[in-house]
């Protein structure tokens, strides 16, 4: 979770930082689908030279990057490895041979292609979460998505409680030994144990939603129709230019790829 | 706006009891009042009400007619502002600003008049932080003085506060109020306050109101005429009385041996490495007949240091030990004696540590396991590895002894606040420990449970227990305590 909590973004003042939470949700998508198609290595190798030429541009420092990301990269690695292994095109000239591990130049290609276009999609996704605070990132789905407030600020609010929950469980589980019961070593009497104080906890967390529910309807939260925003996320020039810059990336990587000859469907 | 109610009553969907019962009542815009009365008289109901929160087609059953400002609760609700009692739930957003504009977005204020507003607001309040400050490294007393910006933003022609200091520690509290104070006086709006201590809000109010156990009118006027003339009558129903400091009970006998002692108990949480710890070098000893008190602020590790010594949760350095407990039971062989010397006490099993030390929680619901106030009570002896007789025995005895004997087929968590907190203290003296440990027992209750806690823990204390709670209640303390420790961010300063 410390991924998660602690901010990548050292700069919130860069230009892409800035964007539109909206935005940078169109540009990850717009990554993300001609990607899923595009089974060649040649396209998700541009996009993810582009995305990482932009890391700079959201306010990220590289050894921050690093440092907070290193489980994705190491995920990416391993789906590297694995497929290096597992896969059954060993065409191409045998680099070296182990008896049960062959590795040749395509099953090299194939587990590098899978491995780019995986941190090629990821990337995205994660800068942009990164890079935008919850807050706005709700002002802006109300206010160009349309989706509802009531939900959307709702959630919004719930997510403040989980911390307040995580304390809730650590005191429930050492009520229970207060209480002369413990798990110890026993597997049965731990799944036993664990899903009683699961059930004690959704008790004590639906309260804490209805008193949370209570307190912003008192606020007025269901009251009118017509509610204002205080933080308006306006959609700037700026806004447009990032979505064309992306709709010409992966537009660009395509035809290149297929000028090159390279570029196919992938089938899973 | 006036609240008017004219024989309006009020029952729960589902109880046989009314809550509210044939309330009439006038109060006039820009009083302040104060509602007091015991645990279950139904002020929280009657506030509720007011506040336009109470859906009378889905919560229960309405008699009479109660309007506010002419007008049904829930069409006025916009004019109302209301105050809860847990600053955790009150809060829906990150940033100070954006939660005091919460209130003023849903009621559609134009875009550039609301940070107007909520300056003016937070302002109102002598809030000490500015719009960007995060709600998250809040103290509960200032959440508390942050929700109620939020609400004066609202500009409200009535205030409602459902006992708003009841979390906090009498510093925080008393800013609260403060904050309360500056409020109306600036805006000339009514007040209408739930508590159980009137000494504190005598200075704000002008009126009492009173109710009695079955939700009925008792007493209602000018507060010290109100306390001359009822003040019998009050106490017999468990409101608090100005300036009524209760019994004090002092250790009959002199304090026996030491029972439980810490040495350089620190306690960092996990993954906080880089902020100083919760509780640092922590010497503390309790003796047997003796009743130690732990007080000190909001978030300066009373009830981390309290887990702690119960065994409950692993120090990060030093350690907590228990000696010259007499009696553990069948295990107190000089083999088992041994095995806990070498053993630090929240590496003990459970079953054993139990025999030793009894904890109650400041929820009492945390610590509820089964349906049953019986099976409750035997859950410790029975897993302690008593003969179902033994287990009956100690039962009934601690049924009686706590009054609970009536409510031995009930289920634990539709008790009062009160009965719940008897019950926490009985299931922890089941398993027959010589130390107890209580973390806020007096938390949120009336008068009436308040007394009996320091008749039931004096009695223990001079039952050779040694006893060793955490408090902010300076009353409770003063009542009971035979030695006070304070803390100040983690650290024994007395």
């Amino acid at each position: 979770m410390s991924m998660l909590a602690e901010p990548i973004v050292s700069n919130p003042k860069a230009p892409l930082s800035r964007l539109n939470p909206v935005t940078k949700l169109a540009m990850a998508m717009l990554i993300t689908l001609p990607l899923l198609v595009a089974g060649d290595i040649v396209t998700p190798s541009i996009v993810l030279g582009a995305e990482l030429l932009a890391v700079a541009a959201f306010g990220v420092r590289w050894r921050v990057f690093v440092r907070r990301l290193w489980l994705v990269f190491l995920m990416t690695g391993s789906v590297f490895v694995t497929s290096l292994l597992l896969t059954d095109q060993r065409g191409g000239t045998v680099l070296f041979d182990l008896g049960i591990i062959v590795v040749t130049t395509q099953s090299i290609l194939v587990s590098a292609t899978i491995a780019v276009r995986l941190l090629a999609i990821a990337l995205p996704g994660v800068l942009a979460f990164a890079s935008t605070d919850p807050t706005e990132f709700a002002d802006a789905l109300v206010q160009h998505l349309r989706t509802s407030p009531r939900f959307t600020f709702g959630a919004l609010a719930a997510f403040r409680l989980l911390p307040v929950l995580a304390d809730e469980w650590r005191t429930l589980v050492m009520a229970r030994r207060a209480r002369g019961i413990e798990a110890g070593r026993s597997p049965i009497r731990r799944i036993r144990l664990l899903s009683s104080a699961v059930f004690t906890l959704l008790v004590c967390a639906i309260r804490r939603g209805i008193r949370l529910a209570t307190a912003m309807e008192s606020r007025g939260f269901t009251a009118t129709a017509t509610r204002t925003l205080a933080r308006p996320q306006p959609l700037r020039p700026a806004d447009g230019l990032a979505i064309l810059a992306t709709v010409a990336l992966v537009a660009g990587a395509t035809t290149v790829s297929i000028a090159l000859g390279t570029w196919r469907v992938i089938l899973w | 706006m006036r609240i008017r109610a004219r024989g309006w009553r009020f029952r729960y969907a589902g109880r046989s009891e009314w809550a509210v019962r044939d309330l009439d009542l006038d109060i006039e815009p820009g009083e302040r009042v104060l509602l007091a009365g015991p645990s279950g008289a139904g002020k929280s109901t009657l506030l509720t009400a007011i506040a336009g929160l109470l859906d009378p087609d889905q919560a229960g059953e309405t008699a009479g007619s109660l309007t506010v400002g002419g007008e049904p609760p829930a069409a006025v609700r916009h004019r109302i502002g209301l105050v809860f009692q847990d600053p955790e739930t009150q809060l829906v957003m990150a940033r100070c600003g954006d939660d005091v504009a919460f209130g003023l977005e849903n009621l559609g204020v134009p875009t550039d008049v609301i940070w107007p507003r909520v300056d003016a607001a937070l302002e109102l309040t002598g809030f000490p932080y500015g719009r960007d400050h995060p709600t998250g490294r809040l103290s509960g007393g200032e959440k508390q003085r942050l929700v109620l910006s939020g609400v004066m933003a609202l500009d409200p022609d009535l205030l409602l506060l459902d006992e708003p200091t009841a979390n906090l520690d009498p510093e925080g509290a008393a800013l609260v109020r403060e904050a309360v104070d500056r409020a109306l006086a600036a805006t000339g709006a009514g007040l209408l306050v739930v508590d159980h201590r009137v000494d504190d809000w005598l200075p704000l109010v002008n009126r009492v109101i009173v109710l009695d156990q079955g939700g009925s009118l008792l007493a209602d006027g000018e507060p010290t005429q109100i306390y001359q003339s009822y003040a019998d009558a009050l106490q017999a129903a468990g409101v608090w009385l100005p300036g009524s400091s209760g019994p004090v009970r002092r250790a009959s006998k002199p304090a026996g041996p030491t029972v439980l002692f810490a040495e350089d108990l620190t306690y960092t949480y996990p993954g906080h490495t880089d902020r100083p710890p919760a509780v640092s070098d922590i010497r503390l000893e309790l003796q047997a007949n003796q009743a130690l008190a732990i007080t000190g602020p909001n978030g300066s590790g009373k009830s981390t240091l309290a887990l702690l010594l119960a065994g409950l949760l692993p120090p990060t350095s030093g350690r907590v030990d228990v000696t010259n407990v007499p009696d553990i039971g069948s295990a107190d062989t000089p083999a088992a004696r041994l095995s806990r010397r070498r053993r630090p006490l929240h590496r003990l099993p459970a079953r054993q540590l139990v025999r030793m030390i009894g904890t109650v929680f400041q929820d009492p619901e945390h610590q509820f396991l089964t349906q049953r106030v019986y099976d409750e009570l035997a859950l410790g002896p029975r897993v302690m590895g008593r003969s179902p007789d033994e287990v009956s025995r100690i039962v009934d005895e601690l049924l009686q002894r706590l009054h609970l004997s009536h409510l031995a087929d009930a289920n634990p968590f539709t008790l009062s606040g009160g009965e719940k907190r008897r019950l926490s203290v009985a299931t922890a003296l089941a398993t027959g420990p010589a130390i107890l440990l209580l973390d806020e027992p007096t938390f949120g209750q009336d008068l009436r449970t308040w007394l009996e806690l320091i008749e039931l823990l004096a009695e223990l204390r001079d039952a050779g227990h040694a006893i060793g709670f955490v408090s902010h209640d300076p009353q409770f303390v003063a009542a009971l305590a035979d030695r006070t420790v304070e803390l100040k961010a983690g650290r024994l300063v007395a």
